[in-house]
């Protein structure tokens, strides 16, 4: 038993399990109801689309970190969890070049020019979601009706919202749920995301906090601002990008609050943004810009919301 | 059996690693040929040595001498001859001066060991002085001086003393045994301890995955009236004396405060049970229960060893070391301290000798943190333990106080949680000693 070389270092001296990879892997299987939701509801274009996204998003995460000199890491998967999301923020109808440069966009403006992983401050999907929305809005607003035909469609919302798309049909609430209506490729099926994040919430990955309490103030506050109209409460809660928003989008690490009574926080600041500009403002959608403005806010959330130490008691009590 | 089960906020569930040694009684270790006595195994004061090379000593003997209150004697484990009085490497990572001898292998008790009489007749000073001349000390591996504990300051009125059973390290199981083997004498010293105190309420808390030791404990204490045995929740770190307080209490140690702010001493079960034996056979700390375990040990033990036998020795009563070997920690692996040599003394805060393998010593690359606030949630101060991190790695000490890395206990939760496995603990580690030397400087002008 000879005296070999042992290592020494301080505690702790092992280790859980989970990485930044096995988190967003599971991120990426939570991911997958919904895109084969997608591609059931509106052809294996959703499929090339999500695909092209993804390879630009990898791409151009290798290639910055190239450019800026830094350790490439697209092993961590993140890069692929941004491309799916951005392919899920668009119309399947939107040409391929358009998803690519969403993605490159959200990766080489949005998470690398601030430092990458974790340091990025806006949701990288969504920034790269906001600039196509504000380039190419008339095709990003192309809608079709789920099937093989590509009838054009409005969104429940812009119906909800009136406007040109005022009285079409509102499709009904079992279509709303599991998602046969129009929309991006990943919102429409409620049921999908649920899914998703039911095994996010087993996996420990994601908590309910923010889930839940953006889709519950969404609920009551559409049900206020509708004149107490639990239908159209139902509708909006059903509509849009809000469960993937709400499961997927604002529950990102690294633009959301890390304390407990932040992410509460967080979470209603999201669903009352939301309400307020399907109500009051221009877009018959919300879900995107709120987060986006949130995300904005989440450091100093995160500073007035630090939890009370163990111990901060009177000494004489 | 009507048991509560109480808990704390925060922490997290490391795989407790104890199958290999659960079930194996406590076996006595060889007779060590040499033993290496430190004069410092406790926080506070080293030791002077009292005897001189050539001298020959007995078992129980004092060999050291306490100098100051917060410290206390050592004694020696063998009978047999002084071979050197010099400074040794011991397990806290430094030399300290130790003492040397060569046992005799006759090991002839010495006659200042006589039994203290019973409980009944002794008063709470009686008590003290005998925990102080036996040289105990905590025995969970922080080794404060528990005599010092038994003297709160007048001005805080303590009226619980718990027992720490928790032993929510993974892989040790010493505890374990003592309070399956020994029960009695658990119980015993905690009545000691509480006499000394003169306080009426006792709690002994165990976590659930020993539910034979909560049955066995709560067995021999069923008859005393003062003595509440709970059970804790398994989760790490259980043990930790805070947590421990609040559970059992639900009492709050305020930030910067000791126990006894809170009315409260906290001693491990290792502890209780040396006091029973200083005061039923006037043997001082002389020996402890020590399980050695881990990948890289042929076959695991929960060995009784002498004090100053060397890793080495115990080592290879277990079979020796296998395959490659990674890291050899003395205590647990989450608090434990990671040795570099194999040649020094067992003491009487070694509560296990834990082998990993090198597959399981490597050392993870730290990635990005993600900010996922796993380190937020975990913490069971309810720390930052992410931005207190982040300001160390930035030599930022003064924000990281105003983070209050202070209260940080140390106990590892946050750089065990972190997927990104950021050195998180360790940084807050950092601005700890940066905070302190910086408080003393400021003192001193």
């Amino acid at each position: 038993m000879e005296n070999s070389r042992f290592l020494v270092s301080s505690s702790p001296h092992i280790r859980s399990g989970e990485t930044t990879q096995r988190i967003m892997l599971d991120v990426i299987i939570a991911l997958m109801p919904a895109l084969l939701a997608g591609v059931f509801y509106f052809g294996l274009n959703a499929l090339t689309l999500t695909v092209t996204a993804v390879i630009f998003a990898v791409a151009t995460e290798a290639v910055m970190q190239i450019i800026l000199k830094k350790p490439i890491t697209v092993n961590d998967l993140s890069a692929v969890v941004t491309g799916i999301l951005i392919a899920f923020n668009v119309p399947v109808t939107l040409p391929l070049w358009m998803v690519a440069i969403g993605s490159i966009f959200a990766i080489a403006i949005a998470k690398q020019c601030f430092g990458g992983l974790g340091f990025n401050f806006i949701n990288p999907a969504l920034a790269g979601r906001a600039m196509l929305l504000a380039s190419f809005p008339a095709k990003m607003t192309n809608w079709v009706a789920p099937g093989a035909d590509a009838v054009s469609t409005a969104t429940p919302l812009a119906i909800l919202k009136g406007g040109e798309a005022a009285g079409q049909a509102l499709p009904g609430l079992w279509d709303m749920f599991v998602g046969n209506i129009g929309g991006c490729i990943g919102e429409t099926s409620a049921l999908a995301l649920i899914i998703g994040g039911a095994y996010l919430l087993y996996r420990g990955v994601i908590n309910i906090r923010i889930p839940a309490t953006y889709i519950g103030t969404v609920a009551v506050l559409t049900f206020l601002f509708g004149g107490f109209d639990s239908s159209a409460m139902i509708y909006h809660v059903l509509a849009g990008g809000l469960f993937l928003g709400a499961i997927f989008m604002a529950t990102d690490y690294s633009t959301s609050p890390m304390t407990p009574k932040g992410q509460i926080i967080f979470g209603i600041g999201c669903g009352f943004l939301t309400s307020v500009i399907r109500f009051f403002g221009g877009y018959p959608e919300g879900v995107s810009y709120s987060i986006l403005l949130m995300n904005l806010a989440a450091p100093l959330i995160d500073k007035y919301t630090v939890p009370r130490k163990f111990g901060e008691v009177k000494k004489s009590a | 059996m009507n048991i509560r089960t109480l808990t704390f906020k925060g922490g997290t569930h490391p795989p407790d690693s104890k199958k290999a040694t659960e079930s194996l009684p406590i076996e006595r270790a060889n007779e060590p040929k040499v033993v290496v006595i430190p004069m410092q195994q406790h926080i506070g004061a080293p030791c002077e040595p009292i005897v001189q090379i050539g001298d020959e000593v007995k078992v129980g003997q004092k060999i050291g001498e306490a100098k100051g209150f917060v410290s206390v004697p050592v004694h020696s484990s063998v009978s047999g001859k002084v071979t050197a009085v010099e400074p040794r490497l011991y397990s806290g990572g430094m030399a300290v001066p130790c003492i040397v001898i060569e046992s005799d292998m006759q090991n002839i008790v010495s006659d200042q060991v006589v039994p203290k009489g019973d409980i009944s007749v002794l008063s709470a000073e009686d008590i003290k002085n005998i925990i102080k001349e036996a040289g105990i000390v905590g025995m969970g591996g922080a080794t404060f001086p528990t005599h010092v504990k038994l003297a709160p300051p007048p001005d805080k009125k303590v009226d619980t003393v718990i027992l720490n059973g928790a032993e929510c390290e993974p892989y040790l199981t010493s505890d374990h045994r003592l309070m399956l083997e020994y029960p009695e004498n658990v119980v015993f010293g905690l009545q000691a301890l509480m006499k000394a105190l003169g306080v009426k309420k006792g709690y002994i808390g165990i976590e659930t995955n020993k539910p034979d030791a909560i049955e066995k404990v709560f067995e021999a204490a069923k008859d005393v009236a003062d003595i509440e045995v709970v059970a804790l929740k398994t989760k790490y770190p259980q043990g930790a004396e805070k947590q421990l307080i609040y559970a059992c209490t639900g009492r709050e140690v305020p930030s910067g405060g000791l126990p006894a702010d809170a009315g409260v001493v906290v001693n491990n079960v290792g502890t209780a049970a040396a006091v029973a034996k200083a005061i039923k056979t006037g043997m001082p700390l002389i020996e402890r229960i020590v399980t050695v375990t881990g990948a890289g040990v042929n076959s695991p033990k929960n060995l009784l060893v002498k004090i100053g036998t060397s890793f080495r020795d115990i080592i290879e009563q277990c079979g020796g070391l296998k395959g490659k070997v990674g890291k050899v920690i003395a205590g647990g692996p989450m608090m434990g301290i990671t040795q570099f040599s194999l040649d020094i003394p067992a003491i009487k805060g070694t509560s296990g000798i834990l082998v990993l393998s090198e597959e399981e010593a490597r050392l993870p690359e730290p990635s990005n943190c993600i900010k996922c606030g796993k380190c937020v949630e975990t913490c069971p101060i309810n720390l930052m333990p992410v931005n207190i991190s982040m300001y160390s790695l930035a030599n930022r000490h003064d924000q990281a106080e105003a983070l209050n890395a202070m209260d940080c206990i140390e106990c590892g939760s946050c750089s065990y949680v972190c997927p990104a496995k950021r050195p998180l603990v360790d940084s807050i580690r950092v601005s700890k000693r940066e905070i302190l030397a910086r408080r003393k400087k400021a003192q001193s002008k």
